[in-house]
């Protein structure tokens, strides 16, 4: 069990960190070179200015037209968006570790309130999961990758709360807490969670659209 | 909830006819692979399914709810499949991804205001729609009409001479009301170029005459042109026909540029509004069009601030206003549109939503130009605006677009609507002042 636990907190922590980054990059890489080659045109569309007026007005909570038609579903959604980098950046355990690996240091939040957090996040991935169940317009375009995504992302939260209240074998806890973050990670820019690093180009460029060339509001 | 039928259609029957498998992947792989890129792939990998742009749509709302009118909906059965199977999708696919994207979606693009990643929905079903082009689907009447732009550069076959008939006609009409107005055609250096769509000199001639009188009373210096590149309405644009959208443009703008006009005032059409100003300068490769275009609502709005028309008596009814969706979500001149209403009407009452966040006449897009075999399911598709319009209470719509016209006179019929409508243009030549008639 130790070593399967210095294995997944050690090499396997750098290979996920690493094919997010590298991931990363190459996701971006590859959509900006794509448009470079074959759609040169959308440059010459985007504007910083309402690219950032459409980001904005959709980064505030019930600000949009369609927030306002959805307001439990956009609660939900901001608290799960919150509190998924909240406790990812900010819980004080996940804090020591990089203070006791690298040296680096920032404040932290507390760990009932992190608590409080990880059960919103969880009960969002479920509300969600049951949403695409008994909504059926997002039923009809669900199907079992949509639930997959939804377990992989809830999975290190639920193995997190799990760990915390010592529930269950410790040990065995963080370890699924950290391979499931692993696995997580790496499917950030390979699945449709990808939406993290092409949501604010998507959003920018037709904020432009609507801004620069339409004059009007996209929200 | 009333199931979805398919329609047979002439066009898309025959076409289906000469598919073979081979043919369709072919020509799938051959749009998707050279005629895409960033755009597509972040739109459909950024895409998580949540289907909050459903209530965006007049179709589904229209057909109380039904899933598979929702606009991802509609990407589901058309994109989705075509993606995963690398363009091996079967003859009937095809013929239901025809009717889906080139009848059930206006390109209204109320849905890309109500996507939080702002994914362009309608770009997708115009990408589709470009597909059915290639494969020789598109819908009977509408494809009749791009032929018709691609004959004679107008939307309705008008023969050359008779376009200069039509204006010389009107411009009689004109000189019983207003002795010496004028309709002046081919005036090289005038500072506006007036353009119109086919229909107005086929059957919509007095909006010429009354687009005449406005100009001759605000002491315009403008012109019409005698030639092809007239009209500026472009059916090609939504039947995904790019070649014919281009040479369409071209003729209009090299017109425009021939008649050496400071800038090109149109009508009131949405489409031939968003194909000029939005479509087909970038066919063309300008960013912004070539020469200015100024829609017949901003115009109004300029001649009206100016002082180049004023207002001799109000409407006295309570009137409604149609935000057509070119025009507002294309180039947001609704609060410049209600300044003019206002002007000329007591009493505006507003539909609810309204401005940016109007529901379409489920006309646009060339869905009213698919014809007849379309005409039931597409006014059954829009009962939420008959419930609109019924909830104004008021007698008299003001819709400034031609297509709109089309699709709302539909509704108005097939719901029971007491209800006119009329063109901006109409009501400000009833109500201005015209000092030398």
């Amino acid at each position: 069990m130790e070593r399967i636990y210095i294995l997944v907190s050690g090499p396997l922590a750098w290979i996920a960190w690493s094919v997010l980054i590298l991931g990363s990059i190459y996701r971006l890489w590859q959509v900006f070179s794509l448009a470079k080659q074959k759609e040169q045109v959308l440059f010459s569309y985007i504007s910083l200015k309402y690219a950032l007026r459409s980001i904005i007005n959709w980064s505030i909570p019930w600000n949009t037209t369609n927030m306002r038609l959805h307001p439990i579903f956009t609660g939900v959604a901001f608290l799960f968006h919150i509190g998924f980098f909240v406790i990812l950046i900010f819980l004080s355990a996940h804090v020591i570790m990089i203070e006791e690996g690298f040296g680096l240091s920032w404040p932290t939040i507390p760990d009932a309130l992190a608590d409080v957090m990880a059960f919103l996040v969880v009960g969002a991935c479920i509300f969600f999961g049951v949403r695409r169940i008994v909504r059926p317009e997002v039923a009809f375009v669900t199907d079992w990758t949509d639930f997959a995504l939804l377990g992989l992302v809830a999975a290190p939260f639920l193995t997190g709360i799990l760990a915390y209240h010592q529930w269950g074998d410790p040990l065995l806890m963080t370890i699924l807490h950290m391979l499931s973050a692993e696995i997580l990670l790496i499917s950030i820019p390979f699945t449709r969670l990808v939406h993290m690093l092409f949501a604010p180009f998507t959003r920018g460029y037709i904020g432009s659209e609507f801004g620069m060339v339409r004059h009007v509001k996209d929200w | 909830m009333k199931e979805r039928v398919w329609i047979k259609d002439e066009g898309i029957e025959r076409g289906a006819e000469a598919l073979t498998p081979e043919r369709i992947e072919r020509t799938i792989n051959a749009v998707l692979g050279n005629e895409t890129g960033a755009r597509l792939m972040a739109y459909v990998e950024t895409c998580v399914h949540c289907g909050l742009c459903s209530e965006a749509c007049h179709f589904y709302l229209s057909r109380d709810k039904d899933p598979s009118y929702a606009p991802v909906g509609k990407v589901k059965q058309t994109i989705w499949p075509m993606l995963k199977h690398k363009g091996k999708v079967s003859v009937e696919f095809m013929k239901q991804a025809t009717q889906i994207a080139q009848t059930e979606c206006n390109l209204c693009r109320r849905c890309v205001q109500y996507c939080p990643f702002g994914i362009d929905i309608a770009y997708m079903m115009s990408l589709v729609r470009r597909i059915v082009h290639k494969l020789e689907l598109t819908p009977l009447y509408i494809q009749d009409t791009a032929h018709s732009h691609s004959a004679t550069l107008n939307q309705m076959w008008v023969k050359d001479d008779e376009w200069i008939d039509a204006l010389h006609w009107q411009e009689d009409e004109i000189r019983e009301e207003i002795p010496n107005a004028r309709i002046p055609l081919e005036k090289e250096g005038a500072d506006i170029m007036y353009s119109v769509i086919g229909p107005e000199p086929k059957f919509r001639t007095q909006l010429i005459y009354q687009a005449a009188v406005i100009m001759n009373v605000a002491g315009l210096n403008w012109t019409m042109p005698a030639t092809p590149g007239w009209d500026n309405s472009d059916m090609a644009m939504f039947t995904g026909d790019s070649e014919i959208m281009a040479r369409l443009k071209r003729a209009h703008f090299e017109t425009a540029a021939r008649l050496r006009v400071k800038k090109i005032v149109m009508g009131e059409c949405g489409h031939a509004f968003r194909s000029v100003y939005d479509t087909g300068n970038r066919v063309l490769g300008w960013r912004m069009p070539p020469i200015p275009v100024i829609h017949a609502l901003e115009f109004y709005w300029d001649l009206l601030n100016e002082g180049r028309i004023k207002v001799a008596k109000q409407i006295e009814e309570p009137v409604t206003f149609h935000d057509p969706c070119n025009v507002v979500r294309g180039r947001g001149l609704h609060e410049k549109a209600r300044e003019v209403v206002r002007a000329f009407c007591k009493n505006l009452v507003e539909m609810h939503p309204n401005r940016e966040h109007n529901l379409c006449c489920a006309a646009g897009g060339g869905v009213i130009n698919c014809g007849p075999p379309f005409k039931n399911a597409r006014v059954e598709s829009n009962s939420a605006k008959a419930e609109q319009l019924k909830a104004t209470g008021v007698k008299l719509c003001i819709a400034p677009c031609h297509n709109c016209h089309g699709g709302l006179d539909d509704i108005i019929h097939k719901y029971g609507l007491d209800m006119e409508l009329k063109f901006l243009g109409e009501i400000i030549y009833e109500c201005m002042e015209k000092p030398e008639a």
